[in-house]
């Protein structure tokens, strides 16, 4: 009676070798992001004082501090947003609540995943002869925003998509039943239901747009600008074009400012990503059903 | 127009269905079905899965318009009005209360779940809401149980609590039809036998479509049943008749006694 067969010792045996394997491969996953955090920290960590967050770069860039980069990404990010976050969210509705299931949807729907999947720097030579040329809104803030939300409107799509799915059918089903039209279900039932996703998705595409670097240097970020911009025709420093020149185009700056730069430029993706996180979580603790 | 069947004017049937075919993706799932419900009779529906009861119901009130690949043909009327002839299914889906087999209470507080057709339609004065939901509740047989904590979630009552809300939330539809489909497919007999209750006081007031899993349900609730297999028809008799082997067709007896199905 239940004796282990030589079988049984094989899967037994094999079944710890899968474990350690898929062990093994997270902890290299986690070594990068430790070893990369770690760095910054210690190197760039000495470069962290108000005066480096609230100067501008003196010295040809080779003192002071970032301001005019941290306002400028700030800006970008923001106009960014509100150019991406409604066209985004509106598209998604259409198609996860109007379009009819057929052949045109879903090419318009993997349309939208290749999309995601065009190189930065594509997007940022779209960005120079749409915006910066053919609009005539020159090299501005409102050129480079614009192309990031290009760039990112996949990512809003596919997020508000996902979050609006998981609201079941049922519920729509027993909207429309009562006489309510599609939109009054989208009021009433689908986005109280599903914002918190579309809202996680909107924070997650911040983090991403305020590191791209690509988009941005052809459209509208400036190499050196010590003012802080005053609307959305002016040009800008953004900090992760900043971090590419001090690291890249500068002589003689000194080894901390460059890894203070980004320090700076992770903390902010990573409270933005904890953010969105914790809003997850707190909405998970108050699930409706 | 068909002229309505002898000894009746064309007023006295709440639905009429005539050569009615429902097709999925063009896979026929009910065809051929020709009758009429009265006005003010419980009118029982059963059969095995797959017979084309739930595809009934939709195209009662043009779900047609909502499913993607469902087609309808033929002709089915609505107080005498071909629905496809509403220009506004909204208007239609308003006068026709639909329960759901599994019990679907909305992510919405019991207050908002019963007062949501109404804000739909446009009412906002709370105390017209106060008065509609009350009514609905005590008439679905759920106020007492519920009256203390009507701004906690619909959606997280029992199973039984839920499809009386849900029954409570059609009955604020003020409706003229009342469709049913497989009710208490997740409900206790306890809960089951109060709603049948609660269906045969409403009778006076509008007419019910049971679509029911369980015959003897019929039997205690319908005047009349239809018998549907596979996508047909069989027969429509007096629910009496068919239960005391009076039913036309052998398949219809077989099926009421439990023979399969």
């Amino acid at each position: 009676m239940f004796e282990a067969t030589a079988q049984n010792r094989r899967n037994r045996k094999v079944e710890g070798l899968f474990r350690l394997l898929f062990l093994w491969m997270t902890c290299m996953l986690i070594l990068p992001v430790a070893l990369v955090l770690g760095v910054l920290i210690v190197r760039g960590g000495p470069a962290i004082s108000w005066e480096f967050l609230f100067s501008p770069p003196t010295n040809g860039m080779t003192a002071g501090g970032i301001l005019p980069a941290l306002v400028g990404t700030v800006w970008l990010v923001v106009v960014a947003l509100i150019a991406s976050v409604p066209v985004g969210v509106a598209a998604a509705l259409y198609l996860s609540e109007y379009a009819p299931d057929n052949r045109l949807t879903r090419a318009i729907n993997l349309a939208i995943i290749n999309l995601a999947g065009v190189p930065s720097i594509v997007h940022a030579l779209f960005g120079v002869g749409a915006f910066v040329i053919f609009f005539r809104f020159g090299t501005s803030i409102l050129a480079a925003s614009l192309t990031l939300a290009v760039m990112t409107l996949p990512v809003v799509i596919v997020a508000t998509r996902e979050s609006l799915q998981t609201v079941p059918l049922a519920f729509r089903e027993a909207c429309w039943n009562m006489g309510a039209t599609r939109w009054q279900t989208i009021r009433k039932i689908v986005l109280p239901n599903s914002i918190s996703g579309i809202l996680t998705g909107v924070i997650l595409e911040v983090s991403r747009t305020s590191g791209e670097t690509a988009p941005i240097m052809f459209t509208g970020a400036a190499f050196f600008l010590p003012f802080l911009p005053q609307g959305v025709l002016d040009q800008t420093m953004a900090m992760s074009l900043h971090l590419f020149v001090i690291s890249t185009q500068v002589p003689d700056v000194p080894e901390h400012m460059p890894f203070g730069v980004a320090l700076v430029l992770i903390s902010m993706v990573l409270a933005m990503n904890g953010i969105s996180i914790a809003f997850r979580v707190y909405l998970r603790g108050r699930k409706k059903w | 127009m068909t002229s309505p069947a002898p000894g009746r004017a064309a007023g006295d049937y709440a639905v009429e269905v005539e050569d009615l075919a429902i097709r999925y993706h063009g896979k026929p799932a009910l065809s051929g079905v020709t009758f009429q419900v009265r006005r003010n009779e419980i009118f029982g529906i059963i059969g095995p899965a797959n017979s084309g009861k739930t595809s009934f119901l939709r195209a009662i009130n043009r779900m047609d318009l909502m499913t993607a690949g469902m087609e309808v043909s033929g002709s089915v009327r609505v107080e005498g009005r071909d629905v496809r002839s509403w220009r506004n299914p909204y208007a239609l889906r308003q006068r026709i209360g639909v329960v759901f087999p599994l019990p679907v209470g909305l992510p919405l507080t019991i207050y908002d779940n019963v007062a949501l057709s109404s804000r739909l339609r446009g009412t906002r004065r709370k105390a017209d809401l106060d008065v509609i939901v009350e009514r609905c509740l005590r008439r679905a047989a759920l106020w007492d149980e519920v009256k203390d904590r009507l701004d906690s979630l619909g959606s997280l009552l029992s199973g039984g609590q839920q499809q009386r809300l849900t029954i409570a939330r059609a009955l604020s539809q003020d409706p003229s039809i009342l469709l049913l489909d497989e009710f208490s497919i997740a409900v206790d007999p306890v809960t089951t036998m109060r709603i049948e209750e609660v269906l045969a006081e409403l009778r006076s007031e509008m007419t019910i479509v049971l679509v029911t899993n369980l015959v003897q349900q019929a039997r205690r609730l319908a005047a009349r049943t239809a018998f549907f297999l596979t996508g047909e028809l069989v027969e429509v008799t007096e629910t009496e008749t068919m239960f005391e082997g009076g039913a036309q067709d052998p398949r219809t007896t077989a099926y009421v006694e439990g023979k399969f199905g």
